[in-house]
C-alpha cells in the first residue's frame, strides 16, 4: 500500500534528523569550497518554497538558488478535498519541477536531515553537505503524532488525516466509496492554528454533497474543539440550505473537543462521549515540518516566529521561513498566502544581498471554499507589518457576502478554479 | 546595475519614484504587487482578466471604483480598500510598463 511506505519514510526522517542533530557537537569542520556568489539554499518545494526559489532567480540573476526537495512530484492540497468528494481525479494535483528547473533553479531531489547555522551549512540524508549565504525553510506542516493519544501513523491508516494530499487524500476517497448509504462519517477539526483554517469545513460541505448525491441516508458529524471557525456564518447558512439536516457541527463548548482515538473500532473519544464512526477522518494538531524544529527556528508553540519584513527567523539568523511553518501574525496558514510571503522574502533576500534595506511590504491572501461544485465563498485580507507581526489591514478583507445571488456563489466557485490554474502555473508551470 | 522597468516606471511618474527609492532588478515585481500574480496570470486567458501591459490609468479607475464600492466585484472590493492611492498608482505604472497581455488582442 502506497501509503504505508509513506509513513514509514517519513518516520524514518525524524530518526536521522534526530541523530543528525545529536551528532552535530561531535562532527569536525568539513572542507568546503569557498563559494564566489551568493549562494540561497531553499528547503522544500511547496506553494513557498518552489515560488521562492524562483523569485530569486527573477529578482537577480547572479544568485545561485538550490532548491531542496524529495519529491520529483509535488500533490497540491488545494482542491484535494474535491477529490476526496470524486468531484476531481488526484492527477489534476500533481505537479512537477521542470519549470522551477528552467528558471535556472538547482534541484536536489534530497531530506535535508540537519542545519549548522553558525557554519551556514546543510546536511543532506546522503552525508553531502552544501554552503549557504542565506537559507529559507519552507518545509510546511508536519502532523503532530504525540499530541491526541491512540492516533500515531498506524491509526492514521484506519482514520486518515488527509491534510497532507496524496496517499492519505485517495485512501479516505476509497472509504467513503465504500461506506454503505445511512453510514455516518465524523470528522474532527483541530484548535487554531492549523494548515488551511477554512479547510476542514470545505471538507465536510463536499462530503456531504458526495453524500447527498450518492448515499442521501447518510449522515456527517463535525466535532470540533473551537467554538467559532473561518467562514462560519456562510458555511452554515449554506448547509441549511444545500444539506438540512446532513452535516451537525459539534463545537467546543458542545463537547466536541476530540481527546482520544481508537483505530481499532474507530472510535472518537470527546470529553461528552464517543462517537463510533463508518468513515473517520481525524485531522489533528500540528506543527512546523520537523526540519524547522531541527535548525532551531521554531519556538514552544511547534512554529517559527519571523520577522514580518524579511521573513528571516526571530531565532536563528540568515535563516528566513515562510509559508506554513512560519508564525505569520494575522495571516492564515495557506497556499496564497504561502506563495504571496514566498515572493517578498525573495524580493527582501535580494536586497539584503546588495547590502540594501529592507522595502515596505504589502501582502493578500484570498482563500476560496467550495460548498458545492458551483457554490463558492472566500475570505480576503491584505496584511502589512506592525508592532513586529504581520497585521491585517482594518479597513479591507473580509468574508463574502452572507445574502447574495446564486450567480456570485458559481462566480466565486469559478474563481476559485482559476486561481488554482494560475497559481500553480506561477509555482511549477 | 540595469533596472529598465524601474526607468521606465520612473518616466511615467513622480509617485513611482518616491516609492522605488530603493532600486529593483530587472523583471522584479514592486513587493506591494506581489500577491497581485496569485489570481492575475501573465496569460489573458481565464475569468480574471490579466494586467500586465495594461494602461496604468485603467487599472487606477478600476481600483478607485472597487474601493468605493462602486463597481460590481467578488473580492476585489475587499482587497482594494487595503491600498494607498500611491501604491495603487505604483502598481499600475509597473503592470502599464510590462508590454503586451499575452493573449490579448
Ligand atoms: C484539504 C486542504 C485544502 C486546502 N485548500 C486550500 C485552498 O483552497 N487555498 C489555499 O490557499 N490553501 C489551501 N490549503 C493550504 C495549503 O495547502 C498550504 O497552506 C500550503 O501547501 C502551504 O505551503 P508550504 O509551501 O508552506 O507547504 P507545502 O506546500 O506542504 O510544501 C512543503 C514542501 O516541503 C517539503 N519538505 C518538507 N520537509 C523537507 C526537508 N526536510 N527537506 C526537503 N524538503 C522538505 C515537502 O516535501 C513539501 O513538498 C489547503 C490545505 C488542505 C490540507
Amino acid at each position: 500500500m502506497p501509503s504505508r511506505s509513506g509513513t514509514r519514510r517519513k518516520a524514518s526522517r525524524r530518526a536521522i534528523l534526530k541523530s543528525a542533530l545529536a551528532g552535530i557537537a561531535t562532527l569536525a569542520a568539513p572542507p568546503v569550497l569557498g563559494q564566489a556568489k551568493a549562494h540561497v539554499i531553499v528547503i522544500g518545494g511547496g506553494f513557498a518554497g518552489a515560488t521562492c526559489a524562483r523569485r530569486l532567480k527573477a529578482a537577480d540573476g547572479t544568485i545561485a538558488v538550490t532548491l531542496v526537495e524529495p519529491n520529483a512530484r509535488f500533490t497540491a492540497c488545494p482542491f484535494s478535498n474535491a477529490v476526496i468528494a470524486g468531484l476531481r481525479p488526484i492527477e489534476a494535483q500533481y505537479f512537477g519541477y521542470d519549470g522551477v528547473k528552467q528558471a535556472g533553479v538547482d534541484i536536489a531531489g534530497q531530506i535535508v536531515v540537519a542545519i549548522e547555522a553558525e557554519a551556514r551549512q546543510v546536511h543532506f540524508a546522503d552525508g553531502a553537505r552544501l554552503d549557504y549565504q542565506r537559507l529559507v525553510l519552507a518545509p510546511g506542516i508536519d502532523i503532530r503524532f504525540d499530541a491526541l493519544p491512540g492516533y500515531d501513523q498506524t491509526a492514521a491508516e484506519i482514520m486518515p488525516h488527509a491534510w497532507k494530499a496524496g496517499a492519505q487524500t485517495l485512501l479516505l476517497r476509497r472509504q467513503l466509496e465504500a461506506m454503505a448509504d445511512g453510514g455516518v462519517v465524523v470528522l474532527s477539526a483541530p484548535a487554531n492554528p492549523f494548515r488551511c483554517p477554512p479547510g476542514p469545513y470545505e471538507r465536510a460541505s463536499l462530503i456531504a454533497y458526495y453524500l447527498k448525491t450518492k448515499k442521501p441516508r447518510s449522515k456527517l458529524i463535525l466535532l470540533d474543539a473551537k467554538d467559532t471557525f473561518s467562514k462560519q456564518r456562510l458555511f452554515e447558512a449554506a448547509w441549511k440550505t444545500l444539506y438540512p439536516g446532513l452535516i451537525e457541527w459539534v463545537p467546543l463548548s458542545g463537547g466536541g473537543r476530540v481527546i482520544e482515538i481508537d483505530a481499532k473500532t474507530r472510535t472518537l473519544v470527546t470529553e461528552f462521549g464517543s462517537h463510533l464512526a463508518d468513515v473517520a477522518n481525524v485531522i489533528p494538531p500540528q506543527r512546523a515540518g520537523a526540519v524547522a524544529i531541527a535548525a532551531g527556528v521554531a519556538d514552544q508553540t511547534g512554529w517559527c516566529p519571523i520577522d514580518p519584513h524579511t521573513f528571516e527567523s526571530k531565532l536563528v539568523p540568515n535563516i528566513h521561513v515562510i509559508g506554513d511553518a512560519a508564525i505569520a501574525g494575522a495571516m492564515p496558514k495557506s497556499a496564497f498566502a504561502a506563495n504571496a510571503q514566498a515572493k517578498v522574502c525573495a524580493d527582501m533576500i535580494a536586497s539584503l544581498i546588495r547590502g540594501e534595506d529592507p522595502r515596505e511590504v504589502k501582502l493578500i491572501n484570498t482563500c476560496y471554499s467550495l460548498v458545492a461544485p458551483d457554490y463558492g465563498i472566500s475570505v480576503a485580507g491584505v496584511y502589512a507589518p506592525r508592532d513586529g507581526l504581520l497585521t491585517e489591514i482594518k479597513e479591507a478583507g473580509g468574508v463574502s457576502p452572507l445574502e447574495a445571488p446564486a450567480a456570485q456563489r458559481e462566480a466565486e466557485a469559478t474563481y476559485a478554479q482559476a486561481w488554482f490554474q494560475t497559481i500553480t502555473r506561477e509555482v511549477f508551470g | 546595475m540595469t533596472r529598465p522597468w524601474s526607468y521606465r516606471g520612473i518616466s511615467h511618474g513622480m509617485i513611482v519614484v518616491a516609492l522605488l527609492a530603493v532600486p529593483i532588478q530587472a523583471a522584479a515585481q514592486p513587493s506591494s504587487a506581489a500577491a497581485c500574480s496569485g489570481c492575475h496570470a501573465p496569460v489573458n486567458d481565464g475569468p480574471v482578466p490579466g494586467l500586465i501591459g495594461r494602461p496604468a490609468g485603467e487599472i487606477v479607475t478600476a481600483m478607485a471604483a472597487f474601493r468605493a464600492g462602486e463597481r460590481t466585484a467578488t473580492v476585489m472590493d475587499r482587497i482594494a480598500k487595503g491600498y494607498s492611492d500611491e501604491e495603487i498608482n505604483a502598481i499600475a505604472q509597473w503592470y502599464a510598463a510590462q508590454g503586451q497581455p499575452a493573449g490579448n488582442p
